[in-house]
């Protein structure tokens, strides 16, 4: 018995290096004598899109950030870092800021507390009305930013539809102001980024083997366990891609806090809009693009490689 | 005293009844399978005693105590599925260690026990290892000590092994039946080989369309199939229509030129006999024309195709150095009364 077991553990090392070995044994790129040009080649038109669209404009954001401006004289030929000076000594931009990512943060948050439930209740859905039920889910990415920002407008206003209900079930004395304020740009921007963190849990939960959830039943756990402690964990790096997306797309959000949040309540976004467009101070409107983008990059980043230290072996 | 009864067990899904009246005893301690091919509602009855899905009707008993008022986590049950369904998320000594905690088992002990079935499996020192770095061959032990170490009264195992290559297959069924002869659990073994089921199993329940079509020994089942599905699924088989006569000598089968007394108790009328092409043998005289059609060598065994009367059989004979019959041969084939398996007509369709 003792030399089947150690019989079989053998064959497990085996059978483990050669499918390790399989794969790695054509060298991809490099073909005996030297260096293949052909996956760069066939990747050119790719790469070429990439860089006309996308990496020469970000390059002339950045130039541009380094010019200066002024009222009679218009943008300045010149290269030094004074925009980035003002806006870091400012604390009106810091405000700017700050609001911009706390706003990102708490949708974000939210988006995760409403989408990773959501994804799981449809995925347990049976065949029709899962359906159904995802399309009503993803229904709002049909619509127009702008007009489903303008419904959610006529449903927080002053007069609207949220007020005059809370007020008719004498839950609230006066209306809540929703326009103009966080709360309401909160609000709108969860509604309009969840289906995004919908996706991606359900992406993740595609890959959940459903025998596990019966796994741990048989074992004696009872349904809530089986949630915190066997699906979650599994779905963590769905949330996760979720939540970079969301927060991406909330921080450097225009449209809705542009009008939800209208003149008054500032974000990044809409503050580089005005720079460029009201102000024509194109040089400042740059640099808060420029900080807005290198931002969300450390954040992301750094929020990722936290995450993904802590379950690592899901991630593998 | 049986342990586990299925009582007149019926499962219908919209369009079809996956089980259909499905009654079985099983006795404590004993490796039972479930064998049949897919569709055949094996798996589906399996899912009834775990608790996963409901029976339209029946009733199932554990040790007199009614299962289906239980809760799936509260059955007590131990599962291996055919995926492993192991936590990813956890290492195998935590994927084993959970059931234990579930249970509220004290650190030390869980951790003793752990170890132990740890052990048991042949994995004691790969404890800390993930599922993703281990094996096939490894997880699917990391399943089996993960159910056993719950002490079930039951243990389901769902084709346990049908992920494995074959020569993995083969060492795991050894240790399978070790392990079941050393913890002496009652084990329920879902699987479509046949060789698998015949390899482990104390009895076989074998299964076709949701009905069973008959619950034997392994040799019983392949000696002696109770009909045609039987004799088919359980390995090659040769199946002759023919006739069965009750006279003052007894019971006997008349197929084609040939005769053979009955020894079961069969209804006279149009009947049908099974024999094994290994259990065939050339003979000189009492037995069945016919011509050899084609003979093929195989290393320790010769095929031959033999057209007869009663249509075309297969025959298998051991390369041992003996005088065989040459392809467009005139020969007679013969065989026991004994080895072969006779039927009523309707019974053979």
């Amino acid at each position: 018995m003792k030399g089947g077991m150690t019989m079989a553990a053998s064959t497990d090392a085996t059978t483990s290096t050669t499918t390790d070995a399989a794969p790695s044994a054509p060298p991809p790129v490099r073909t005996g004598a030297g260096w293949s040009w052909t996956p760069y080649l066939l990747s050119l038109p790719g790469l070429a899109l990439f860089a006309v669209l996308l990496l020469v404009p970000l390059l002339m954001t950045a130039l541009l950030s380094l010019n200066s401006f002024s009222f009679y004289g218009g943008i300045q030929d010149v290269w030094r870092f004074d925009n980035y000076a003002e806006i870091l000594a400012d604390s009106y931009f810091h405000e700017v800021f700050l609001r911009t990512f706390r706003i990102a943060a708490l949708v974000t948050l939210l988006c995760a507390l409403l989408g990773a439930p959501q994804a799981y209740i449809l995925r347990r859905m049976k065949a029709p009305w899962r359906g159904l039920c995802l399309l009503i889910v993803l229904g709002p990415l049909l619509i127009s930013v702008v007009s489903r920002t303008l419904g959610w407008a006529l449903l927080l206003g002053s007069t609207g539809l949220v007020n005059q209900g809370l007020m008719a079930l004498g839950l609230v004395a006066e209306p809540i102001e929703f326009m103009y304020t966080e709360t309401g740009v909160v609000i709108a921007l969860t509604h309009v980024l969840v289906p995004f963190m919908v996706l991606s849990v359900w992406a993740s939960l595609q890959r959940l083997d459903p025998q596990v959830e019966n796994a741990a039943l048989s074992l004696g756990a009872g349904p809530s366990t089986v949630l915190r402690r066997i699906v979650l964990p599994q779905i963590v790096p769905g949330i996760l891609s979720g939540s970079i997306i969301v927060f991406a797309l909330a921080a450097s959000a225009f449209a809705t806090p542009a009008i939800i949040g209208g003149r008054r309540l500032k974000v990044a976004a809409t503050l580089a809009y005005d720079e460029f467009l009201n102000t024509l101070n194109w040089p400042l409107g740059a640099t808060v693009a420029i900080l807005l983008l290198l931002a969300n990059i450390v954040i992301i980043v750094g929020c990722n490689r936290l995450v993904e230290r802590r379950y690592k072996q899901v991630f593998e | 005293m049986p342990y586990l009864v299925l009582d007149k067990l019926t499962k219908r899904f919209t369009s079809w009844t996956a089980v259909d009246d499905l009654s079985l005893t099983v006795e404590k301690g004993e490796l039972i399978s479930l064998l049949g091919p897919s569709g055949c509602g094996k798996t589906t009855t399996l899912q009834m005693i775990a608790g996963f899905l409901d029976p339209n009707a029946g009733r199932i008993t554990l040790d007199g105590q009614d299962l289906l008022a239980k809760k799936p986590n509260e059955r007590g049950l131990g599962i291996v599925f055919q995926s492993y369904a192991l936590f990813p998320h956890m290492t195998a000594a935590e994927n084993v260690a959970f059931g234990l905690e579930m249970r509220g088992t004290s650190r030390a002990d869980r951790d003793r026990m752990v170890a132990e079935t740890l052990k048991l499996v042949g994995l004691d020192s790969y404890g800390d290892r993930y599922p993703r770095r281990m094996s096939g061959g490894q997880q699917q032990r990391v399943a089996l000590a993960r159910a056993l170490v719950i002490k079930p009264h039951l243990l389901l195992l769902d084709e346990p092994l049908s992920n494995l290559d074959a020569k993995m297959r083969e060492e795991m069924q050894i240790e399978l039946r070790r392990i079941q002869r050393s913890v002496g659990t009652t084990m329920i073994l879902v699987t479509h080989d046949q060789s698998e089921a015949m390899a482990l199993s104390d009895r076989v329940v074998v299964m076709n369309k949701g009905r069973i079509q008959q619950v034997a020994t392994p040799q019983e089942a392949y000696d002696r199939p109770a009909n045609a599905f039987v004799a088919n699924f359980l390995g090659r088989t040769n199946l002759l229509p023919g006739t069965v006569r009750q006279d003052a000598e007894g019971s006997s089968i008349t197929v084609g030129d040939a005769r053979w007394p009955v020894l079961q108790p069969v209804p006279p009328g149009p009947g049908a006999l099974a024999v094994r092409p290994e259990k065939i043998s050339f003979v000189a005289a009492a037995g069945l024309t016919g011509v050899v059609q084609a003979r093929v060598f195989q290393g320790t065994q010769w095929l031959f195709e033999v057209e007869t009367a009663a249509g075309r059989m297969m025959v298998i004979r051991q390369h041992d150095g003996s005088v065989l019959p040459n392809e467009r041969e005139r020969v007679m084939v013969g065989w026991r009364p004994e080895d072969m398996a006779v039927m009523p007509a309707q019974e053979a369709a």
